[in-house]
């Protein structure tokens, strides 16, 4: 991990790395050692620092409001279930502004989403280099503790709402329906191409959209980490004006976290009401 | 950032997660809620009603209070008007009392000076008799003259 061991773009490259599981180019399976090894492995390989720390944290918010929602009390709340309260309140209030069908999923997807994005951008908080320096004194090439910065689990999210999204557009509107949406608005039955061609981009913008988002701000978030962190070995007034800048930009960090998380949700909530809603 | 397994692996445990929200955490935490909340409006509703109760209590207690007041100005006057009453009647008693006894005495008295002077006539025909008796030694005789002796005592 120490920079002087390093350039800086290999620093900033090695903590833009995934750790990876997958088959080798000569056949065996293993953890890829170089980024070369990593983007040879093709599609069939898997990043196990995203699915590790994604499932860790998901679990981790599952269990906490599983205990609390198991003890909830109608009495007087204690100071967890005012927390936990507090939170669902917020996200059911949020989902009765936007969504105005029923429909018993969409509350506790929000819920999921909040929580759980907002857990994996929280690990952006953590000083940069302690948990991959960890993971090298432990013998493993790369870790990557921000699941938000990896594009597979943005996407895997912003897949699954679109499949949800086109899922309840053909149970509302019927195949007919959500047909006839994609390919006879704006413009009439004539000029069917140029609305399929508008339709669909708007169709296919939600999910990428919503993963680019999510994935385009928290990349960009910890690559400025990394940039103050490689200050830290430019000598003390460097090293000095790292910390500060670094502090500043967590502080400053929170609030992206959170609202890049409120944004995933609030869309989803909005996606998921206009795929309930018949237009014509 | 290569575009992987990954996608798919995060795919489904995204979904695991929701489901499992959706089971087991989201509906017991709302229903709490929702509990608590019908509960709290309980609450302020009993809250508001035992207020008002309160209010209907408190003008019933002044109501009876001042009825009380009354009445008891009422029981004091006919008290007193009673006490007058009673106290003319005893003084009417004891007036009648006074003069039945004042006629007693007097009655006494009239029978007591009845009988002394009952009594003094007795002496007095006893000494004018004897006196008599003494002047007229030889020419009365008691026995003879009793007749005349005796129209002489009844007339004194």
């Amino acid at each position: 991990m120490s920079a002087e061991a390093h350039t800086s773009t290999e620093y900033i490259k090695h903590h833009l790395q995934n750790l990876t599981y997958g088959q080798h180019a000569d056949g065996s399976w293993g953890i890829a050692q170089t980024a070369q090894e990593a983007k040879d492995m093709g599609f069939m390989a898997i990043n196990l620092d995203t699915m590790g720390f994604s499932i860790l944290l998901g679990a981790f918010f599952l269990f906490f409001f599983h205990k609390v929602a198991k003890s909830a009390a109608t009495g007087v709340p204690g100071g967890l279930q005012n927390f936990v309260e507090w939170i669902v309140e917020f996200v059911d209030s949020s989902v009765k502004g936007s969504f105005t069908a029923r429909n018993p999923m969409v509350a506790p997807l929000a819920l999921t989403i909040f929580i759980w994005i907002f857990l994996m951008n929280l690990m952006d908080l953590v000083p940069i280099d302690w948990i991959p320096g960890l993971a090298s004194a432990m013998g493993l090439p790369f870790m990557k503790i921000v699941a938000s910065t990896d594009p597979n689990a943005t996407f895997g999210m912003s897949l699954t709402v679109f499949a949800l999204v086109i899922y309840y557009s053909i149970k509302m509107k019927g195949l007919g329906g959500f047909v006839g949406e994609l390919t006879l608005q704006p413009f009439g039955k004539w000029g069917m191409p140029a609305n399929l061609l508008l339709e669909g981009v708007n169709l296919i913008a939600k999910p990428v959209s919503l993963a680019l988002r999510l994935f385009g701000n928290m990349y960009a978030g910890e690559m400025i980490f990394i940039l103050i962190a490689i200050m830290f070995s430019g000598g003390a007034v460097l090293a000095l004006t790292g910390g500060v800048l670094q502090w500043a930009w967590a502080v400053f960090h929170i609030l992206i976290i959170t609202l890049q998380a409120f944004i995933f949700m609030t869309l989803t909530i909005v996606y998921l009401d206009m795929a309930h809603q018949e237009h014509h | 950032m290569n575009i992987n397994m990954t996608l798919i692996g995060q795919s489904i445990t995204f979904a695991i997660f929701v489901w499992f929200c959706m089971k087991f955490v989201w509906p017991p935490i709302v229903s709490a809620l929702e509990t608590r909340k019908k509960q709290i409006a309980d609450g302020l509703a009993a809250a508001d009603r035992g207020k008002h109760e309160l209010e209907l209590a408190a003008r019933r207690a002044s109501e009876t209070m001042h009825e009380a007041k009354l009445k008891a100005v009422d029981i004091i006057a006919q008290a007193e008007k009673r006490a007058i009453q009673i106290v003319e009647e005893a003084k009417g008693v004891a007036k009648d009392e006074g003069d039945r006894m004042i006629a007693a005495a007097k009655a006494e008295i009239g029978q007591e000076s009845h009988r002394a002077r009952e009594a003094l006539r007795g002496e007095v025909a006893a000494l004018v008799v004897a006196g008599a008796a003494k002047v007229l030694r030889r020419e009365v005789d008691a026995s003879a003259h009793a007749v005349l002796l005796d129209a002489i005592k009844n007339e004194l």
